[in-house]
């Protein structure tokens, strides 16, 4: 197999944009084979169901198509497709719960105590125990438990390492407000997942 | 360091946020308080699974519905 060049595999994402915006469908469709796992994964941890995060997933990749012309390139690609993502999937979290207003202002104190109510040790290697679509279910269940603001939180600063300033941004929250969602998110589905990885 | 404050810094711990004499309060908690140290094993275990990327992935036919349906935009033009 002929090793392609270097400058073929990683091509600056600008530059595909540059490209993609000049009409080359070729350019957008390497984005999208670029970031659609990590939008997936996304859609599956802020919706926390399958079918909404493939409708995420399509409804993100056909609007940034649309909008391309529109991207001022003043943040990455990703940032922006991820912006649209996030908003995609609590708008689907929204219209599924249409009774119950779903937004990033969870009435929740930045300041109270947590009970923690689940101490116990881990097996070792919980995910050596289960098959991967078990497993899969097992933490989709979890995260579904959480509220959106905070499963969305926990996604962006956990998951996609983002900082708490860039969440804080993207999600028009403060600094103190996306910090004690973290600390209540993993410390909620630490305690969900305890009760099927518990010892004996 | 009780553990009622020892849960509220394991989350500053984790994203290396304390400043060392804390951490080291903190440290010195976990090595004698199994609770505590159950909780922080299993909080930086519940991260790690998250953000393994085999867990999520993107099955093939999503993939080629989402590349479709693309297609298909392009060309009705958009």
């Amino acid at each position: 197999m002929t090793e392609q060049p270097q400058a073929t595999l990683s091509r600056d994402e600008g530059q595909l944009v540059s490209e993609a915006k000049a009409g080359n469908y070729a350019a957008f469709e390497e984005l999208v084979n670029r970031y659609e796992k990590k939008i997936y994964r996304l859609g599956m941890n802020i919706t926390g169901n399958r079918e909404d995060a493939e409708d995420v997933l399509q409804d993100a990749f056909l609007k940034a198509f649309e909008h391309l012309p529109d991207f001022r390139e003043d943040s990455r690609f990703y940032t922006w497709i991820t912006r649209i993502a996030v908003n995609e999937a609590l708008m689907k979290l929204r219209k599924r719960r249409s009774s119950r207003e779903v937004t990033m202002e969870d009435s929740e104190d930045e300041n109270g105590d947590v009970q923690v109510r689940e101490f116990a040790d881990w097996k070792p290697n919980p995910e050596q125990q289960f098959a991967q679509s078990e497993l899969e279910q097992i933490l989709q269940t979890a995260v579904g438990s959480l509220s959106p603001g905070f499963r969305t939180v926990f996604y962006l600063r956990d998951v996609e390492g983002l900082s708490t300033e860039e969440t804080a941004e993207m999600l028009n929250l403060s600094v103190g407000a996306v910090k004690a969602r973290l600390f209540r998110a993993r410390l909620r589905l630490r305690e969900e997942l305890s009760k099927t990885f518990k010892r004996g | 360091m009780n553990c009622n404050k020892a849960i509220k810094e394991i989350c500053r711990y984790l994203d290396g946020e304390l400043d060392e004499g804390l951490k080291t309060t903190l440290e010195t908690h976990l090595t004698y308080c199994n609770h505590c140290s159950a909780v922080y094993d299993s909080t930086r275990k519940t991260i790690q699974l998250y953000c393994d990327g085999k867990v999520f992935s993107l099955p093939d036919e999503v993939h080629t519905r989402l590349h479709d349906a693309l297609k298909r935009k392009l060309q009705r033009g958009v």
